[in-house]
């Protein structure tokens, strides 16, 4: 008797989507970044293409660091004060691509003007020749004044910009077509939602094509069995046929990770002085394998040591699926 | 939901008339209007009233051909000319339609599988019609056992259990919805279940009506499959609903847009 054949066919495949642009395609960045093009579920080989390696960006603010643990100016030092050298450190200890998350805009945390953003994009353009994530603050009137600024500011080099919301959308899309810049999409961990920023993208003229989705991460811990499923069921549907949930996935492994108690401060009997300062990292790496498992293209980390883990482990299973 | 387009059928006033003049555009604006309204694939059939079945059919998909890549259902009961036009057909086709019996079943299987094809399967024999649920599963069995035997796979094949017009056969219609549920379970994977939905409803008043309460039914049931009038809007939004409901879709506000859009 033969053995049955278990292998699931899909009909779609995930987008592929390239952040950041040489100076041959308009920009003056030194590589890009290729995302996506999975046409089965993480690292199935044996089903079909598991597409581009999934990439790490290492973030950085542009103000309101000095709230991080000690274990991140053990690693990167006085860098930290300036988004340019901070953003060369980054890319010296492997980062993919950059992601720019400009905190200080935030009107609780520095309340920087539009120039003053632009400024520091600009600098971190300068500083390393890596993909630019350019992550607003968060409040929408803020992100509205600052992203129009930015996105000019940036225009050609092929950025990924966000985020687009269900109740804040319109702004960012339109700036990110008119500067030629990709997006991401964001949904409060819930596939409609998910689904519906997508179409509301799409009849405001964006491509789906040149959407990156955030639907939502949580830290090992604090739901991440929820991000997981969430993950998992919109890629089924997207290799299913969904256009509307083909797009790779972005995650924000380091802002939530390093929130956990047990990152920061970690309540267990056994940590000991030698042991404290790695619970962090960890925390974040382990974070980061299940993500990468549960199909994220796109990986925001912040220790340097967790993206080494993270890279390790995509090593490993990358060469498991060439076997 | 896989929507076979009914429209370019002979039996219809402007397609019998198109087809008596070689009246091009009558044809390709049906077409492209039924994929426009969510067909996956287009029913092609030349009528009762054609001298020259074969020719009128070859004209048919050489011009529907012109304007779309679809899979094409050629509908004829006639042997020779379903042998004698599969070859010919360029692109994806479904054989429209084979019944039970073995021996006819088998011929028509091979033919499907020479030219990369899918097949609609009527669970009828040689007694006719089966009056009972039973008789409409074995005879699916039937075809289903047959196209495994002849390599035809399962999502190739289209087993349909026959539904008749609600005013003359007021039992079909649950008969049709059991042997679906049945067949569904007879195979893994499942062969696509469908049914020629207009057919229901032939001389009843409230056609529209009537079409759309049996599809989601019948969805219900494991139907996956219909050859249905794609330009009957409601009709359509019930079939993107049901397949919300049977969980072949993730819902979002927009649904019912996004999946008009295609």
């Amino acid at each position: 008797m033969s053995i049955p054949d278990v292998t699931e066919k899909w009909t779609s495949a995930v987008n592929t989507v390239v952040l950041g642009a040489t100076a041959e395609e308009g920009g003056t960045r030194t590589s890009t970044v290729t995302i996506g093009g999975a046409a089965t579920l993480p690292f199935l080989a044996f089903e079909g293409s598991v597409g581009q390696r999934p990439a790490i960006a290492i973030e950085i603010w542009d103000s309101g660091a000095d709230t991080w643990p000690d274990q991140f100016r053990q690693a990167y030092g006085e860098a930290m004060a300036s988004p340019g050298q901070w953003a060369q450190k980054a890319v010296e200890c492997g980062a993919d691509m950059i992601c720019l998350r400009l905190m200080g805009a935030h009107p609780d945390s520095g309340d920087h003007s539009a120039d003053q953003c632009v400024e520091t994009v600009k600098e971190v353009l300068s500083a390393v020749g890596v993909p630019l994530i350019i992550w607003g603050c968060g409040i929408d009137e803020k992100d509205n004044e600052i992203l129009p600024a930015v996105s000019a500011a940036a225009r050609g080099e092929n950025c990924l910009i966000g985020t687009a919301r269900e109740k804040n959308y319109r702004t960012v899309v339109a700036v990110c077509l008119a500067d030629k810049h990709k997006l991401i999409a964001e949904s409060p961990l819930d596939i409609n939602i998910a689904k519906q920023v997508n179409i509301l993208c799409s009849d405001a003229g964006f491509p789906l094509e040149d959407v990156v989705i955030f639907p939502t991460t949580a830290a090992l811990g604090y739901g991440i069995e929820y991000v997981y499923s969430i993950q998992e069921r919109g890629r089924l549907a997207g290799l299913s046929g969904d256009n509307l949930l083909t797009q790779p996935i972005i995650c924000d492994v380091g802002f939530e990770a390093w929130r956990a108690k047990e990152a920061k401060a970690p309540p267990f009997a056994c940590v000991n002085e030698e042991t404290r300062d790695q619970w962090g990292v960890m925390w974040e790496a382990a974070t980061a394998v299940v993500l990468l498992q549960a199909g994220a293209e796109l990986l925001v980390l912040r220790h340097p040591q967790a993206l080494d883990f993270a890279n390790k482990t995509i090593d490993r299973l990358i060469s498991a699926t060439k076997q | 939901m896989y929507v076979i387009g009914e429209r370019i059928n002979g039996m219809f006033q402007d397609v019998k008339q198109a087809i008596q003049e070689k009246n091009a555009q009558v044809i390709q604006n049906l077409a492209k209007r039924q994929l426009a309204a969510g067909s996956t694939a287009l029913d092609v059939n030349v009528g009762p009233a054609v001298s020259d079945a074969e020719g009128a059919m070859l004209w048919l998909v050489e011009t529907i051909r012109a304007v779309t890549d679809a899979p094409l259902a050629i509908d004829t009961a006639k042997w020779e000319i379903m042998k004698s036009v599969a070859p010919q057909v360029p692109g994806d086709l479904i054989l429209n339609s084979s019944k039970a019996d073995v021996e006819i079943v088998s011929e028509y299987v091979g033919l499907a599988v020479e030219n990369g094809g899918g097949l609609i399967g009527l669970t009828i024999d040689v007694d006719g019609v089966p009056g009972s649920v039973d008789k409409r599963v074995e005879l699916g069995a039937q075809i289903i056992t047959v196209a495994m035997e002849g390599s035809l796979p399962m999502d190739k094949l289209f087993i349909d259990p026959i539904i008749l017009p609600v005013n003359v056969s007021p039992k079909t219609p649950s008969h049709c919805m059991s042997a679906i549920s049945q067949l569904k379970a007879f195979a893994d994977p499942a062969p696509h279940m469908l049914l020629g939905l207009s057919n229901v409803s032939q001389r009843c008043n409230n056609r529209s009506l009537i079409n759309r309460s049996y599809l989601a039914m019948a969805m219900a049931h494991g139907l996956d499959s219909a050859i249905l009038d794609p330009l009957d809007t409601e009709l359509m939004d019930v079939a993107i609903t049901g397949d919300l409901l049977m969980e072949k879709m993730i819902y979002c506000d927009s649904y019912l847009e996004a999946a008009r859009q295609g």
